[in-house]
């Protein structure tokens, strides 16, 4: 049976189960009729799912099901995410591997086992159900992982193209990234961390800088219903740990005592400076973490809160005030994806700087 | 008034302060760029990062106003 | 309060998926790009570098040129004065030889001349000796013919002789 889970978790991962919805179920609560509310929109949009939903058709939604992952008591359970039949309110309820799954609000709660249906008390908590540990591939996870192939795919023809002309004079596309990559040396690595130092932070930072941005981009892309990876707490917390483990790994004594013992201040100011200092360290990634979070996420819910008006309103005569709005801001967004990216970048190298830098 | 409201009226708040700082920072950068064209790239790069970390606080705000909304 | 809690599946997911493309663009991508770029700066630096050098030495090579061809042209000037000076001894030397030869040839002519007048004056004193001894011989021959005018003559030449 742990076998069986096993293929099916490779069979999930590896080939994404695609299955468009061609089924003949009768999605009961249909949402005509209902009240048309921005921000249960917005926030639906701007937060991660189970699926990629990518437009209606015939009142039905056309979507890509992809594979959950749970690990429950009972081990690792997978199974498609269409079998909740694009239920998103607890009704549907799926048995798998002995234990009873519904989807609430884009989370899976494995229900107890007397319980039918998930309950809440007033505060949101589930009364009857919990939370399985969930390495679901959400449709976040999804668009990262296409992020990825097209990163491999331009870079690694890049680097290609390099090895094929003996003269080292870039062509093709790598014509294109070697600018960026220059900047990111020139501008980024070697003015934050200094001349002799920055090679070995070169990877992460060129890493980090291509891996926001080309996010960036893909949640600006509509017909993928902008998975907004980058707008996501998780993704850019992983990042800012990222760059806080480097910062603090390779931080040599100068830094250390800049932090414990500040250097050059009578010593009541150093024991008043050490826990500022301390909080300062763990600020900065947090800080890292919130602006790219904030930011993308925030375009987001400009460019759909504009587009909401035309429902809000219920009038065709504002959509070209408001599809106008939208695009004046899609472009500063654009502008936005690179400014990000480089903000991260350029600030993570700030803080290598700041952790490897001599005394002076 | 609900505790939703007052968030919003705190993610306005962070967002006038940050305006302020932000401004301010451009207003000079492009002073100082008028003045001396020729450190244009490095006086661009200083306050896109200065501007970066005035807007921080601003959003530690606008994340205080979500944690309530 | 949902949207700021980060998911933990998600995490997992970008850690694996971020160390994963680190590592792989580490190795296959910004390697290879990086060193290429830093290759063509190298290359592009020795170049200039070996081009400013080309022209320094090009610049001395030219001031030697110069000095080269100012050297040769002093001698060459120096040559043309000596040969000019060389034309001129030789001139000067074959006119003193000349002279020389011509003043030899003339003394040597006049000596000739005087020889040849000497041997024509002596040549012709013997011959007027000769002659006046034929003349002579003649004379006393017809004299000597009868023996008063003999004796006469010995007695004048005796008395003659005698005198002496």
């Amino acid at each position: 049976m742990r076998l069986n889970t096993f293929k099916n978790v490779l069979f999930s991962v590896l080939f994404l189960a695609i299955s468009f919805a061609g089924y003949a179920f009768e999605n009961s609560d249909s949402k005509e009729g209902e009240e048309f509310n921005p921000k249960e929109m917005i926030l639906h949009h701007v937060k991660d799912a189970h699926e990629f939903h990518l437009w209606d058709w015939k009142g039905r939604p056309v979507s890509l099901s992809l594979p959950i992952i749970l690990w429950t008591d009972n081990g690792l359970t997978t199974f498609s995410s269409s079998k909740f039949h694009h239920d998103d309110n607890g009704k549907v309820i799926v048995e798998e591997n002995g234990n009873k799954f519904v989807k609430f609000h884009e989370k899976i709660y494995q229900l107890e086992d007397n319980a039918s249906v998930i309950e809440f008390d007033e505060e949101h908590h589930p009364i009857n159900a919990h939370k399985p540990l969930n390495f679901s591939i959400t449709r976040n996870v999804f668009m990262m992982w296409v992020s990825v192939v097209v990163l491999l795919l331009i870079f690694l023809t890049a680097a290609r193209s390099y090895k094929k002309s003996s003269d080292g004079v870039p062509t093709g596309i790598a014509g294109f990234v070697e600018p960026l990559i220059v900047f990111v040396r020139d501008e980024i690595g070697k003015p934050m961390i200094g001349e002799h130092k920055y090679k070995r932070y070169m990877p992460y930072l060129l890493t980090i800088f291509f891996f926001i941005w080309i996010n960036n981009i893909f949640g600006l892309i509509p017909i993928l219903n902008g998975a907004n990876l980058s707008g996501n707490i998780a993704f850019t917390c992983t990042l800012a740990v990222f760059t806080f483990i480097i910062t603090t790994l390779s931080g040599n004594s100068n830094y250390w005592k800049h932090i414990f013992w500040m250097p050059g201040v009578p010593v009541p100011m150093k024991i008043f400076l050490m826990p500022i200092e301390i909080i300062g360290m763990f600020v900065k990634p947090i800080s890292l973490m919130i602006r790219l979070f904030a930011n993308i996420t925030a375009g987001h819910v400009i460019i759909l809160a504009l587009m909401s008006l035309i429902f809000v309103f219920k009038t065709v005569a504002i959509a070209p005030v408001s599809v106008a709005f939208s695009l004046f801001i899609t472009v500063i967004e654009i502008i936005v994806t690179a400014i990000q990216a480089y903000i991260f970048t350029i600030l993570s190298a700030l803080y290598f700087g700041m952790a490897t830098e001599d005394h002076h | 008034m609900t505790i939703t409201g007052i968030a919003a009226i705190g993610a306005g708040l962070a967002a006038i302060g940050a305006g302020v700082g932000i401004g301010k920072i451009g207003g000079s950068a492009m002073d100082a760029m008028a003045r001396q064209p020729e450190m244009h790239g490095k006086i661009q790069s200083s306050a896109l990062i200065l501007a970066a970390f005035v807007e921080a606080v601003a959003l530690f705000g606008v994340v205080v106003a979500f944690l309530q909304g | 309060m949902d949207l700021i809690t980060p998911d933990f599946g998600l995490v997992f997911w970008t850690a694996i998926t971020f160390l994963f493309l680190l590592l792989i663009l580490r190795k296959f991508a910004w390697k290879p790009i990086l060193g290429a770029v830093s290759d063509r700066e190298e290359g592009i630096k020795n170049a200039l570098k070996s081009a400013e050098n080309a022209r320094k030495e090009m610049e001395n090579l030219h001031a030697d040129n110069e000095r080269i061809l100012k050297e040769a042209r002093a001698e060459r000037e120096a040559m043309l004065k000596e040969a000019r000076e060389i034309k001129n001894k030789m001139i000067e030397d074959a006119k003193d030889q000349a002279k020389e030869e011509a003043n030899k040839l003339v003394a040597q002519a006049q000596a000739s001349i005087e020889t040849e007048k000497q041997a024509a004056i002596a040549e012709l004193k013997s011959q007027v000796a000769n002659l006046s001894i034929d003349i002579a011989e003649k004379v006393v021959r017809e004299e000597l013919s009868n023996k008063d005018k003999q004796i006469k003559l010995v007695e004048s030449m005796l008395g003659e002789a005698t005198l002496n």
